[in-house]
């Protein structure tokens, strides 16, 4: 079974994309990640005057990983500014801004610190609009960067994204690539919903297929660093089916994408990946047509294993696909231990593991 | 044991466990309890710097006297028709809470929390504010609703989880909202409206609004993390918010002292925020409205926040699921020495030969049939779990603002289940 797919970047344009990509508006130019969520903001604060950015660095300093540099000049200090350090407070702040009628876009430094927000992200943002019975809303978007593979050790490289998924009333999105990113952060901004924003920082730069030891790429060469410069959104809640393929179907999202995509090209399996880019609302429609037709689903996430969301997708597709399913759905993720500084390389769930895992499917 | 230093001659440490003076069967003496003379406190110019406000950080800005006399600098020189509105939210308010803590003994609804003893300090202050500036309360300002005319049938449909209640019965009763009444939903998580408020402050700010923003918590709510992190946001941009404190010396079963009372004041954290901190003697309605109309012109001017601290006491147990003669002297509330909010009102305005006790006793009978009279025409509308409720599938609305086909499949599964069980459930 299986036929050979020699170059994954042909399949990666967006044009290749299953989803709709409507409204788009001026030029395209090579953008990194990073570059293409500055664009969102910058798109969305100069069509809307209630779009405020915040967090601590993100004014004068423009963030530690340069997201809004440059915005604060732009826009001014009452539209983009510092704050101190109390990711309660800034997430508790946002939810108040939100409910007199801005749409705060509140940064979270790193994932690894949101935890002191959780109270006001769970009770508060995600249950406001059902207490109230939609009289107040909390539209505000949680950018924060996630993941790990860049040696940042316990406290920068965690993935809390099943925490939020969990959380009724939370939306949760994660990108792959600029285009998608500046796409998706524009929806998750006009969207009236809260909205985490995990982004992938170890893919801010360029995609990274998990070969560590190899040199990295950057995103001017790959077609999804193609970005229009002005307003385009992409659905929340559609995923992309990024390599299309009959033998089986992988389900990832942010930096596993690529490195999904490279241990199948390396496996030589004619795999279908679908990059979810939305976790909550799930595109149930796109995993389960998918699945019914290749019969067999590998899962694949950095977080830990054990509650991770691949629990709630390996149920899900066990639910609904159970007599299309030539195999045990199997979880390719983080391990179930803190994470690691100078070990990272055996944690990080790389082409090696991805690579055991399909020859297992494979041959069930 | 080379270099480690001899331990042998160090006294033990000891932990320090805060206790409560009385408990249950003390005879209560609040003798040695310090209060201030009415008319004694400066007031400053709203302008003040904020590092100027120490001295009324500590001690109790009062403006009625032991006599009935509205008297300093703090007296706001209401017109006795404001004084009598002010009297009668307050008696409305009280006979609001007896009605409703009976409802739930009776077994109409399944919560009640009264603010009996503390009425001033929501009614006073709402009536300092503008009518659109925005509150948000803890779960003991119901009286932000009743000074501001709000339906008190509406309040009790909310109570009721009935047919009419406009929160769909998604919430416990007295966690209203009303975005109209410029409250906002009322959260069980404690102290989480602290950073909101001051985030709505902000934005109503960088807007060139004009509006400003107060909130209230507990003094046991103040040992949350969102109290800090909300006098810091205050601070740093200068919010136009009212921060109010209600020590009403209980949290549940925990006296103040849990909440840092024994080394400080409330009004005094404000000091190291820099913020200005006025403690108030919270049972002087005058007082309450002094403050905050004070408090609301320095917020209006771009002087920033202020921080009151309202010195009360909780009389009554903490909601209907508490029994305070289990941890604390029954006599503290008739010995409290600030006495009661509805009758230094009442007396004031009977010195002022505004009122009298025959009026007086004619208003509360008038307010109770008020009262009753409302309650009659909500429980048309149903009490709880007597069928008169919300469409079944309301359930499932306002988890977003789209519904997504996860909680459709949800929605579908429970209609279906209904319709299996045979209850009478059947939507409405």
């Amino acid at each position: 079974m299986g036929s050979e797919v020699s170059d994954m970047s042909d399949l990666e344009t967006p044009e290749a994309r299953i989803a709709p990509t409507p409204d788009r508006e001026g030029d395209s130019v090579r953008m990194n990640m990073i570059q293409a969520i500055n664009s969102a903001m910058d798109v969305l604060m100069d069509r809307d005057p209630n779009v405020i950015v915040m967090g601590e660095d993100v004014g004068y300093f423009g963030g530690v990983f340069r997201a809004t540099a440059g915005l604060q000049k732009k826009f001014g200090k009452t539209r983009v500014f510092d704050t101190p350090i109390t990711e309660c407070g800034i997430i508790g702040v946002a939810v108040g801004m939100g409910a007199y009628g801005l749409r705060p876009v509140p940064e979270i430094q790193f994932a690894d610190y949101i935890y002191p927000a959780l109270d006001q992200l769970v009770s508060e943002a995600a249950r406001l609009r059902y207490r109230s019975a939609g009289e107040f809303t909390a539209p505000i978007t949680v950018r924060s960067p996630f993941g790990g593979g860049i040696f940042g050790g316990q406290t920068h490289s965690q993935s809390p994204e099943a925490i939020f998924a969990h959380v009724s009333g939370l939306k949760t999105v994660i990108p792959s690539n600029p285009y998608d990113a500046k796409g998706l952060l524009i929806a998750a901004i006009e969207d009236n919903d809260p909205v985490i924003f995990f982004e992938p920082k170890r893919i801010y730069n360029g995609p990274f297929n998990g070969h560590w030891d190899k040199p990295a790429s950057n995103w001017s060469k790959h077609p999804a660093g193609e970005v229009p410069t002005g307003y385009y959104r992409i659905p929340l809640g559609k995923a992309a089916i990024v390599r299309p393929g009959e033998a089986l179907t992988v389900l990832a999202y942010g930096t596993m994408v690529h490195v999904a995509a490279e241990a199948v090209r390396e496996a030589g399996i004619d795999a279908e990946i679908i990059d979810l880019r939305t976790l909550v609302p799930l595109d149930i429609e796109t995993i389960e047509e998918s699945v019914k037709k290749t019969g067999r689903c590998l899962i694949v996430h950095e977080a830990t294993r054990t509650q991770g969301f691949g629990a709630e997708l390996s149920a899900l597709v066990q639910e609904r696909c159970f007599y299309h399913l030539e195999a045990p759905v199997e979880r390719v993720t983080g391990f179930d231990t803190p994470y690691p500084h100078s070990l990272e390389w055996a944690y990080f769930p790389g082409p090696v593991r991805i690579g055991m895992a399909l020859k297992k499917i494979m041959k069930d | 044991m080379t270099g480690e230093p001899s331990r042998a001659n160090l006294p033990p440490l000891s932990l320090h466990v805060p206790e409560p003076k009385f408990r249950p069967g003390d005879a209560v003496d609040f003798s040695d309890f310090d209060v201030p003379p009415a008319g004694e406190q400066r007031r400053p110019d709203t302008a003040e710097a904020a590092d100027k406000f120490h001295d009324l950080a500590f001690t109790l800005v009062r403006v009625l006297d032991d006599e009935g006399n509205a008297v300093g600098p703090w007296n706001p020189r209401l017109s006795p028709d404001k004084l009598r509105q002010m009297l009668r939210y307050m008696a409305l308010l009280r006979a609001f809470d007896e009605r409703m803590f009976r409802a739930q003994r009776q077994g109409k609804t399944s919560f009640y929390m009264k603010a009996t003893g503390e009425e001033s300090v929501a009614v006073a202050a709402t009536m300092a504010l503008q009518r659109d500036d925005m509150t948000f309360p803890s779960y003991r300002q119901q009286g932000i609703l009743i000074a501001r005319d709000w339906s008190l049938v509406d309040m009790m449909n909310q109570i009721y989880s009935n047919s009419a209640d406009r929160l769909q019965g998604k919430q416990l009763p007295i966690m209203y909202s009303t975005k109209e009444g410029a409250f906002f939903s009322i959260s069980g998580n404690l102290a989480t409206q602290y950073p909101q408020a001051v985030g709505w402050a902000m934005a109503s700010a960088a807007k060139g609004d004009t509006r400003i923003a107060a909130t209230w918590c507990g003094e046991g709510s103040t040992a949350e993390g969102d109290f800090h992190s909300a006098l810091t946001f205050a601070t740093v941009y200068r919010a136009p918010v009212i921060l109010n404190v209600v020590n009403n010396q209980w949290a549940i079963s925990s006296f103040s002292g849990f909440a840092g009372a024994e080394a400080t004041t409330f009004a005094a954290r404000a000091v190291g925020y820099g913020i200005a901190g006025l403690r108030i003697d919270g049972n002087d309605a005058l007082a309450v409205y002094a403050a905050t109309e004070w408090a609301a012109e320095r917020a209006r001017t771009n002087q920033g926040p202020t921080l009151i601290e309202h010195f009360t006491y909780r009389t009554e147990g903490h909601s209907t699921s508490d029994d305070p003669g289990q941890y604390r002297s029954a006599d503290e509330a008739t010995e409290w020495p600030l006495g009661d909010p509805i009758k230094r009102l009442k007396d004031h305005l009977i010195k002022l030969g505004e009122w009298d006790e025959e009026r007086h006793a004619a208003q509360d009978l008038e307010l109770a049939e008020t009262v009753k009279a409302a309650q009659k025409e909500a429980e048309k509308n149903g009490i709880l779990g007597h069928g008169l409720h919300q469409p079944l599938d309301t359930l499932f609305d306002g988890v977003y603002e789209e519904m997504p086909w996860h909680l459709k499949e949800q929605r579908q599964q429970m209609l279906d289940e209904e319709q299996t069980s045979g209850r009478p459930w059947d939507r409405k």
